[in-house]
């Protein structure tokens, strides 16, 4: 499970749980779990695009990624925020469904994006990875105060100077940043699992922000990984143990919180 | 004139009977989507829409497995997701996404299970793409009666929830005070949508099945105010880029690159997205003209 292959495996499925534990954090506060779900699953279209035309993966997922947030972020100015995201979600997968079908012989690769290819990482891909990760874990940090405030408190925030419509644009670029990475190693349909499990069940545990973030990080890589460990050792898909991780720990965090509660009533 | 309609129909469209197939199920499934969408758009249930979708493939998946029809396992799954989702049940808006999400996540989770289970014993790659994407031009015959006996207890939910849905959507507080129960209306229409997405999974792919759900009504919805209306516009908007989408498709059998077709869902999800556009505009110019 250590051999020299897998040590890859691990650096990288660790710096993407960070990640989604920091980015995951924001998302559940703010209540836009559907936005996380579908800029991951329309930069997958970005992939498919960029395969075609024989250029880095990455720039496809990271273009699509960008340009899916900031239009949910302008439409959702016009419409509804949840229809504005179902239509962009939907016109980024079609072009994804047209450029699927203008390649032969590429099922495979499209599985492994869907869900995910974590022991396939190579020490070059490491690197870019790593990269964009610590520019979403800084951005995230420079805008921890503003951010915070204005997820939990808008009326007030815009009092205090904070822009809510700055700080929504900020947030959707970032979510953009931490899917074209985490992408290609959980998969489009599966990152989302990880953003959102680990911090709905540290919210539920703990009501201080930073211990918040901190305990949904660690959920996080715990998740990660078991999903790791138990895929290597079954040979199933790693995108089977990291979704139903991340619901499963959801699960615990609610009953654990309910049960303190109970216990503290008594 | 005659060269016109040519042009717009290739020959061969109207004698091919993939065609009448798809064009029967593509109705069906658009007529149900449109009009069990204008709900899922006023009560803001787009999200829990779209997870149903994504949820149907675990389901699609795994009837590939057991080798029975699809349709099946998307309905069964839809429905019991839309069960289980209740059941997680929070009440506000922020927590039913969050609630929506965890269950979407742990069902994709057996979804890939599923699929790789799939692949690996019948090494047919391709049954992945074909749940994801929707295949319109290969049903067979023998689904269309099962499509409308899917589709029927879906309209027969809001044709007898109509008003308490209404109700329940616009003002639930107001609607629990005069008897309606709220969780029971909502509930029924979660199973309403559950199956409205899964007839359009059969034919544009479960990814895709959110733009026939959302996309009609969210313009119908622009366009006019009055709920009955809308739903009714909704419906035609819905079968109308299904169609159009099902003609452009069979034409574009000789555009390139590839020449054996572009998919159908790309056409439909663009008409449905340029449409949707097209709605806003109109929708802004009408309210400056009011002003």
């Amino acid at each position: 499970m250590f051999a020299p292959f897998m040590v890859n495996a691990w650096i990288t499925a660790s710096i993407v749980a960070v990640i989604a534990g920091v980015v995951g954090f924001f998302v559940v506060l703010r209540g836009a779990a559907f936005v996380a779900d579908a800029v991951p699953q329309g930069a997958f279209a970005g992939a498919a695009g960029a395969s075609l035309l024989g250029v880095n993966t990455l720039l496809g997922l990271g273009l699509f990624a960008l340009a899916g947030s900031l239009g949910i972020g302008l439409l959702s100015k016009r419409a509804r925020r949840d229809v504005a995201t179902a239509l962009i979600l939907v016109m980024m997968l079609g072009l994804g469904a047209l450029f699927l079908s203008f390649t032969v012989e590429y099922s495979s690769e499209i599985f492994a994006l869907l869900f995910g290819e974590v022991l396939g990482v190579s020490t070059g891909e490491i690197v870019p990875i790593a990269g964009l990760g610590v520019v979403c874990v800084l951005a995230v940090l420079v805008l921890y105060r503003p951010l915070l405030l204005s997820s939990l408190a808008p009326e007030s925030s815009a009092a205090r100077g904070v822009s809510n419509t700055a700080m929504e644009l900020a947030f959707l670029v970032v979510v953009a940043i931490a899917t074209s990475m985490t992408l290609p190693v959980v998969g489009a349909l599966l990152i989302f699992s990880l953003m959102i499990g680990p911090p709905a069940a540290a919210r539920s545990l703990t009501s201080s922000p930073l211990a918040a973030l901190g305990l949904s990080v660690v959920l996080a890589v715990v998740t990660v990984w078991f999903a790791i460990a138990a895929s290597f050792e079954t040979n199933w898909p790693i995108g089977f143990f990291v979704g139903t991780g991340g619901a499963a720990c959801y699960a615990a965090g609610r009953i654990l919180a309910r049960w303190s509660v109970a216990r503290s009533a008594v | 004139m005659s060269t016109a309609f040519r042009v717009l129909f290739a020959p061969g469209f109207f004698a091919s009977s993939p065609v009448h197939v798809a064009l029967a199920i593509g109705g069906i499934a658009a007529l149900v989507s449109g009009i069990v969408g204008t709900f899922t758009v006023l009560r803001g249930q787009s999200y829990s829409g779209h997870a149903l979708a994504d949820l149907s493939v675990t389901g699609g998946s795994a009837s590939f497995l057991a080798g029975i029809s699809p349709l099946w396992g998307f309905a069964g799954t839809g429905v019991l997701a839309a069960g289980i989702m209740d059941m997680i049940g929070i009440r506000r808006p922020r927590g039913r996404d969050l609630a929506t999400g965890i269950v979407r996540g742990a069902g994709l989770g057996l979804a890939a299970l599923f699929l790789y289970w799939g692949t690996t014993s019948t090494s047919t790659t391709g049954a992945a793409i074909t749940i994801l994407f929707g295949s319109m031009f290969t049903i067979s015959s023998g689904v269309v009666p099962l499509a409308a006996a899917f589709g029927l207890p879906a309209l027969a939910v809001i044709a007898v929830l109509y008003r308490p849905l209404l109700l329940s959507s616009v003002s639930a507080d107001l609607a629990a005070a005069r008897g309606v129960s709220v969780r029971l209306a909502g509930l029924a229409c979660l199973i309403a949508i559950a199956l409205a997405v899964s007839l359009a999974a059969m034919t544009v792919g479960a990814i895709l099945s959110t733009a026939l759900l959302v996309g009609p009504a969210a313009i119908a919805l622009r366009l006019t105010s009055t709920p009955g209306r809308a739903t009714l516009m909704a419906a035609l908007i819905a079968v109308a880029a299904t169609w159009v989408g099902i003609v452009l498709a069979y034409d574009s059998f000789t555009w390139p690159p590839s020449h054996d077709g572009w998919p159908v869902s790309f056409f439909i999800v663009a008409l449905i997205f340029l449409g949707f556009l097209a709605a806003q505009l109109a929708g802004r110019s009408r309210r400056a003209a009011a002003w």
